[in-house]
């Protein structure tokens, strides 16, 4: 035991000392500098590879875990069922009856979700980008642009607070006075402050692609006697498109994966509607609620969570894998 | 010119104006959406970081300390100050206006300094909920909870100035509480502020090593294409996954304690590294080719023209990348959810694996509670982690101007 902690300590010495050695030893001698070059270029070529590992490692994990809910859940359902109820599945006794998992009443809870957001947010950013790259001067550009950031750097547990507590209700007292029946958590008020979410990211990536669009296809047109609305609208517009259509994927992207602000505002009741003022419940609302509860690990209800997650996993990525081809194709068109 | 041309003209100029319009009305729109914010949880925390509180005179009776009597203590000072009150219901009224948990701060004033016991000190204590609503009348429904004579005893006491609005300090000095009086942010703060080193200590080196590697050594080959795509995408992917990548390999693969700081640091690690190599790479990117062509030529090795030249060069923008991927991973509640980070815990956490929550999550179990206190409270919660992330960017913000070079 003695023998086997001193001989320890000697190797880490050692160790330590040929590590000072190697970093600080200075010297013309070709080979030390190359000893100690090639080791510190395994180093760094470790941790990039450990980035790799980690998209191995979600996709692993939550295929495996996803894999053992589909042998209880026969895929088809749970991509076709409209009915989902999983709360059944915890009653042991019942394993006939053990829950419902389809997943069409949360794809279209998401789906209507994120509509409504990016009917805020994709007109309102799309406008600000063009009035912020077309008319705005160099000073309303420097402040107005980081200030409407700002929306990008809240917390999405405070935009679900704002939601539930302030947007939910005023929405809510809103319908009710003008007769409508609206649930108190309606799909409306989480799409809409969701939405505002997303302004900045449809902002910032259209007003780039903006104005990366030449000067000489401008000057073209106004040499034509296009007003300046009119060449942007039947000029810079089009030429922009590609790239506007990839701000508009990647901010569907993050609607989609959203998780905060619908767990807040949304409901948690499957209906199968596309009426924004009833309650719906979307795929990270379900996750969410699926796995804070107790938890029994090889419980359908649990492993349904990563079924749903590894859903959500292949659509983002997806959608992002779509939108940076499109934006990085339309970049390289004009530089 | 015609008159057919003329007034398309007009109506060319009119299309003009209105796109413009159009154009300044989406972003006062998307402004007023920033300001209706900001106002509504500034409105609703203010009140919050303040409470009622009622000035009394303390004796530390030893014998009611010995049998942890602690509301005697409170009970015999507001006798005094009310010898006319006898009948028990009225007694009762007096006795509810001091929060009920006060005697938990006087618990833990003797648990600190036993040489208080003996001794006679003037002490602001919570005032009950409903008082605290009543003094700031924020909700008229509300003060219908008090009776007449209570409303009374509040006005007497506010003529002797004996009760007051004063700033909320238990508020940063307790962890959570089932009552509002007593229910404080020091928990979540302090698990925030572990959780976040945790995730600093794994994911900077790694992601500063990566991006070095990527940009300055990498050879442009379909590996590291499939590496470079991969990075992107995985900034992009929703967080929820990466909490669902933490409870399946930390907690189920590795049997990681559920809500520990350093399983979430972990997780948060995994979601900031591609975020941080991006802001690496693009600030590496930006230092001239010209600097490291000038150092190889008076024979540097690569790895010095790295260390010695790029590096260094490349800081300012590394440091504010880092120092906003930290301000995201501050503000990220779901994949903490995920790990268990949800749970009500009291105690402040001491250790990296003791059970504890984190600021937004914290902010989530609140904005739960439908009790006016909590509600203020989780605006007041709001309001702190906003300032935290003010603060975060205004330092980034520093950085990037004090040491930005234009090549």
């Amino acid at each position: 035991m003695g023998n086997t902690e001193l001989a320890l300590t000697i190797a880490v010495v050692v160790a330590t000392l040929l590590a000072i050695f190697l970093l600080y030893k200075t010297t013309p001698n070709f080979q030390t500098v190359s000893l100690k070059e090639k080791f510190i270029k395994l180093i760094l070529i470790i941790a990039t590879i450990f980035t790799v590992y980690t998209t191995l490692a979600i996709v692993l994990s939550v295929i495996y875990e996803s894999w053992l809910f589909f042998t209880k859940v026969p895929i088809t359902e749970f991509l076709f069922g409209t009915k989902w109820s999983p709360q059944t599945a915890m009653r042991a006794d019942q394993s006939a009856s053990s829950g419902a998992f389809g997943a069409i009443p949360l794809f279209t809870g998401t789906f209507l979700v994120t509509a409504i957001a990016m009917l805020v947010a994709g007109p309102l950013g799309l406008y600000s980008a063009i009035y912020i790259s077309e008319y705005a001067g160099k000073k309303f550009r420097t402040y107005v642009k980081p200030a409407l950031e700002i929306l990008a750097g809240i917390p999405t547990v405070v935009y679900g607070y704002f939601a539930a507590l302030t947007v939910a209700p005023l929405i809510h007292d809103a319908g009710t006075a003008l007769g409508l029946g609206v649930d108190s958590e309606s799909a409306l008020a989480a799409g809409l402050v969701m939405g505002i979410m997303i302004i900045p990211y449809v902002l910032s990536l259209s007003d780039d692609v903006i104005n990366s669009v030449p000067q000489a296809l401008r000057d073209a047109s106004y040499g034509l006697g296009a007003t300046k609305s009119e060449t942007i609208k039947n000029v810079v517009l089009p030429a922009a498109l590609p790239g506007i259509m990839g701000a508009m994927l990647l901010g569907i992207s993050r609607a989609v994966g959203e998780t905060m602000i619908v767990v807040m505002a949304a409901g948690l009741s499957a209906n199968l509607t596309i009426n924004p003022l009833e309650s719906v419940t979307t795929v990270t609302v379900q996750i969410v609620t699926l796995l804070t509860g107790d938890q029994e690990f090889d419980s359908p209800k649990t492993l349904a969570a990563f079924a749903l997650g590894l859903t959500l996993f292949i659509i983002t990525l997806f959608l992002n894998v779509i939108a940076l081809k499109i934006v990085k194709k339309y970049r390289e068109k004009y530089e | 010119m015609s008159k057919s041309t003329n007034s398309k003209l007009a109506k060319r100029n009119r299309t003009e104006k209105l796109f413009i319009l159009k154009g300044y009305m989406a972003i006062l729109i998307s402004f007023a959406f920033l300001l209706f914010l900001i106002f509504t949880i500034a409105g609703k925390g203010i009140s919050g970081l303040q409470q009622t509180q009622i000035k009394l005179e303390i004796e530390f009776n030893k014998a009611a300390i010995e049998t942890g009597n602690y509301n005697l203590l409170i009970r015999q000072q507001l006798d005094s100050l009310f010898p006319e009150i006898e009948d028990r219901s009225s007694k009762r009224n007096l006795y509810r206006l001091v929060a009920d948990p006060a005697k938990f701060i006087l618990m833990d004033m003797v648990q600190d300094d036993t040489s208080l016991i003996g001794e006679t000190k003037e002490i602001w204590l919570p005032a009950d909920e409903k008082v605290d609503i009543f003094f700031k009348q924020n909700a008229d429904d509300w003060d219908t909870k008090l009776n007449p004579e209570q409303k009374e005893l509040i006005k007497t006491l506010e003529s002797q100035g004996l009760i007051d609005l004063n700033f909320n300090f238990p508020f940063f000095t307790y962890g959570d509480s089932q009552e509002p009086e007593l229910a404080g942010i020091a928990g979540a703060l302090i698990g925030s502020m572990l959780t976040l080193i945790v995730c600093m200590a794994v994911a900077i080196p790694l992601a500063v090593c990566a991006a070095i590697y990527l940009e300055e050594f990498a050879p442009k080959n379909r590996f590291t294409d499939l590496i470079e795509v991969n990075i992107n995408n995985l900034a992009a992917v929703p967080s929820i996954v990466f909490g669902l990548l933490g409870l399946s390999v930390y907690l189920n693969f590795f049997g990681m304690p559920r809500s520990a700081p350093f399983v979430g640091g972990l997780t948060l690690g995994l979601m900031v590294i591609p975020v941080i190599i991006i802001a690496t790479r693009a600030a590496l990117k930006a230092v001239p080719s010209s600097i490291r062509q000038a150092a190889m030529g008076i024979g540097a090795s690569p790895l010095q023209v790295v260390t010695h030249h790029t590096l260094p060069l490349a800081m300012p923008g590394i440091m504010t990348g880092t120092i906003l991927s930290i301000a995201r991973a501050l503000g990220e509640t779901a994949p903490l959810l995920m790990i268990g980070m949800v749970a009500f815990i009291v105690d402040v956490p001491q250790s990296f694996s003791d059970p504890s929550t984190v600021m937004p999550v914290q902010i989530y179990l609140w904005s739960k509670n439908s009790q006016p206190g909590f509600v203020e409270k989780t605006a007041a919660a709001i309001i702190v982690l906003l300032l935290i992330l003010i603060l975060l960017n205004i330092i980034a913000v520093w950085i990037r101007k004090k040491y930005e070079r234009r090549w």
